[in-house]
């Protein structure tokens, strides 16, 4: 039995929370910023064609400009020189933003534990989800992304994302 | 009449003991004008440097090898200099436009100094880089942070001199990467504008920098196929065939028949999806989406199939030294026929809406052009240099794994443009599929490893049965494969052109030091200088039709 406002109005109303109904936009439109660098964003390829179609959880609009954007996934290693360059473009994006790491370079360097290679790209923007692989197959692309959904639906619209400390090696 | 290298310098150099010609750095300018003038050594394939900082049979502590072809692509020659303590060489850039970047990657390297180089400043490492990576005693872990980006005036101030520009006044500058949609990957060029038009290009690579080379050198042979995986991704078995080839060069073993039409059949396809992914990408670029599913569905079924073979879609590891990891699997042939129809119906697909489309034509004709000349003096292989019309193909030039008896046609271009670049590749395709009909129909049965224990795994049978199978494969996986001490190049034809490595080996189960030849590098090196004159937009597509893999550039 409807009250309120559904009561009047029927069937063509519903109440809910601001929270909710927001979170519920957010999570079925996310636009991603693919920084793809390497072998990753060849699997990426893969989770935007036909077979695997990111789309049918509206993820499909990727943008190239990240101030378009709203989730950065990194895909891919990247080295001290490419870093400078995943600071800015992280900077550039606007809040909320979210961040997903795909496979073992952006982790964690992989198997290059060596002079070149960023050991985790959390050391330079935070990372909301750390996808495993070298590469990760598109499923666990997927997989993450509902993740990001999941953060999404669990916070709530008056937490301010960009106040989270952070600080960064190459933040001064 | 001039005299030729051989004659000319029979008193100054000496044969070492892999068969290099060792000259004396002072006379490496005059050595490579004979080379390239009398005896038409025309196509320098590679260059690098030996830190010999362990090894103290050395009369150095550096050398500097190098790697050049003559005109036919027969005869490969090895020079070598050593050099002492004042660490600098001459630069041989004003003879071939190739050695510009190579020397450049030696420097940053290795701190070896080229006299006469027009630009010698870092190319992998980034600017703020202290120390020289390669050499022996720089620890492998001790990374450095990068603060700031290169601006890259130093580049291109000079750049637009040469061109008459004195004020930047009426011109734009536009950086094309290094996080760019249509970069491909992280490469940066740096371009000035006027108007559309650009006017002087740079390049910047390394943003990929994995340290590949470091790190074969602290793993054994068989550790380091994983790695020659993401080389090139986008046909990662043909870098592990690539890389086995060499070792298995040095250690002098032939492969069972079986496991040479495996490599042929497998290695095929892999080109053909590398091509694939190039295609769909560059029609992307042009606007043409739609082929993008055309060209990329097929190649989704092919990651199906390595899958089932390998246990991994993109990053096969599939090759060992001396053989692979496993055989066909039951229903394999039925499968590959079933990739192979998709890819035919998808590249006719592609060509119906293109091959007489006037956009098409319009955006790619004339667009991009490289000469014949040129593309060999910049080093330039595989499809990107067929499609000016060069016939070289490592396999035919130099037939391995019985590609003489294989029936298939060389695709060139005459042009070298954008077209020429992505038509060879179409030809290819077809080429490839027709190569491996013709090595599953004489596919014989037998080992596809080498049967020498002191090589391959033993069966897990005997690991677990009996000690001697123990003790093989307890020292193959502890010590890696005794590779006997050599210098040793050998090459294959890469999705990109010549891939090769070269090895120097000591005797034991690592090797001392591993340098990829990877054709990318060279295309993009020539890169800047394709697309001064043209316009933004034909700069993209000339991108694409080069097919810059940045693992495999940048390593």
């Amino acid at each position: 039995m409807a009250v309120g406002a559904e009561a009047i109005f029927g069937e063509s109303l519903i109440t809910t929370k601001l929270d909710s109904a927001i979170s519920w936009a957010r999570e079925s439109s996310m636009w991603p910023y693919v920084f793809g660098t390497a072998c990753c964003a060849i699997e990426f390829m893969s989770v935007a064609s036909s077979k695997y179609d990111i789309s049918r959880f509206g993820a499909e609009v990727v943008r190239f400009s990240p101030r378009q954007a709203d989730l950065l996934i990194i895909a891919g290693t990247v080295s001290y020189k490419q870093a400078p360059i995943l600071k800015k473009i992280y900077d550039q994006m606007s809040e909320p933003k979210w961040v997903i790491s795909a496979g073992a370079c952006a982790c964690s360097g992989g198997f290059y534990d060596n002079y070149t290679t960023l050991q985790g790209i959390d050391s330079i923007i935070p990372v909301d989800v750390y996808v495993a692989g070298c590469p990760p197959r598109p499923e666990a692309f997927l997989d993450a992304l509902l993740e990001v959904q999941k953060i999404q639906a669990s916070q709530s619209l008056l937490e301010d994302r960009a106040k989270r400390i952070f600080k960064g090696v190459l933040d001064v | 009449m001039s005299k030729s290298f051989k004659e000319q310098f029979k008193t100054s150099y000496s044969v070492d003991a892999y068969g290099a010609f060792v000259l004396d750095k002072a006379l490496i300018f005059k050595a490579f004008q004979t080379l390239l003038e009398e005896d038409n050594y025309t196509f320098l394939v590679d260059i690098t440097a030996i830190d010999y900082l362990h090894v103290k049979t050395q009369p150095e502590r550096f050398a500097v090898v190098y790697l050049l072809r003559d005109q036919n692509f027969q005869n490969l020659i090895t020079i070598k200099t050593y050099i002492d303590s004042s660490l600098a060489t001459q630069s041989v850039t004003p003879l071939f436009k190739s050695a510009n970047w190579a020397e450049r990657e030696i420097w940053d390297q290795y701190g070896i100094h080229f006299k006469n180089h027009p630009n010698l400043k870092r190319i992998l490492n980034h600017k703020e880089f202290v120390g020289h990576p390669l050499r022996k005693d720089y620890p492998i872990t001790q990374g450095q942070l990068c603060h700031q980006s290169d601006t890259l005036m130093d580049e291109m101030t000079p750049r637009l001199k040469s061109k008459g520009y004195t004020s930047h006044e009426d011109l734009m500058f536009l950086n094309l990467g290094p996080a760019h949609p249509a970069s491909h990957g992280t490469i940066r060029t740096f371009v000035a504008l006027d108007g559309e038009n650009i006017t002087s290009a740079v390049s910047e690579i390394g943003y990929l920098h994995r340290g590949f080379e470091k790190s074969c050198e602290n793993h054994t042979y068989n550790q380091i196929i994983p790695y020659t995986d993401r080389l090139n991704y986008c046909s990662a078995i043909l870098n592990n065939i690539a890389y086995a080839h060499a070792v298995e060069g040095i250690l002098g073993v032939d492969l069972p028949e079986r496991a040479k039409f495996i490599r042929v059949i497998i290695g095929e396809l892999s080109r053909i999806i590398d091509h694939l992914v190039c295609l769909a990408a560059i029609l992307v670029d042009m606007g043409a989406l739609t082929n993008y599913w055309y060209l990329y569905n097929p190649r989704e079924k092919v990651y199906d199939l390595l899958s089932k073979l390998t246990g991994a879609r993109l990053t096969n590891s599939y090759m060992r030294i001396g053989g692979m990891s496993y055989d066909l699997y039951d229903g394999f042939e039925h499968d590959l026929k079933v990739c192979l129809k998709e890819i035919q119906q998808g590249v006719s697909d592609t060509l119906k809406l293109i091959e007489h489309n006037r956009i098409f034509h319009d955006r790619t004709q004339n667009v991009g052009i490289i000469s014949k000349e040129d593309a060999i003096n910049r080093g330039l292989s595989g499809p990107n240099l067929r499609a000016c019309g060069v016939p070289y193909d490592l396999r035919v030039t130099a037939p391995y794994y019985h590609y003489e008896t294989f029936d298939f046609d060389i695709a060139l271009g005459s042009v070298g443009d954008v077209y020429d670049r992505m038509m060879v590749r179409f030809e290819e395709i077809k080429q490839s599929t027709r190569i491996i009909h013709q090595a599953m129909q004489r596919l014989p049965e037998g080992a596809i490893c080498v049967q020498d224990h002191a090589i391959s795994l033993p069966p897990k049978k005997e690991v677990y049965s009996n000690i001697e199978g123990l003790m093989n494969q307890f020292k193959l996986i502890y010590e890696g494969v005794k590779v006997p001490a050599s210098e040793y190049y050998r090459a294959i034809e890469g999705g990109n052109g010549e891939l090769g490595f070269f090895i120097v080996s000591d005797g034991s189960g690592t090797p001392y030091k591993v340098k990829v030849r990877p054709p990318c590098f060279y295309a993009m090196a020539a890169y800047p200088r394709i697309i001064e004159g043209s316009m933004i937009a034909d700069a993209v597509l000339t991108l694409g039709s080069l097919n810059i893999i940045a693992g495999e550039l940048d390593r």
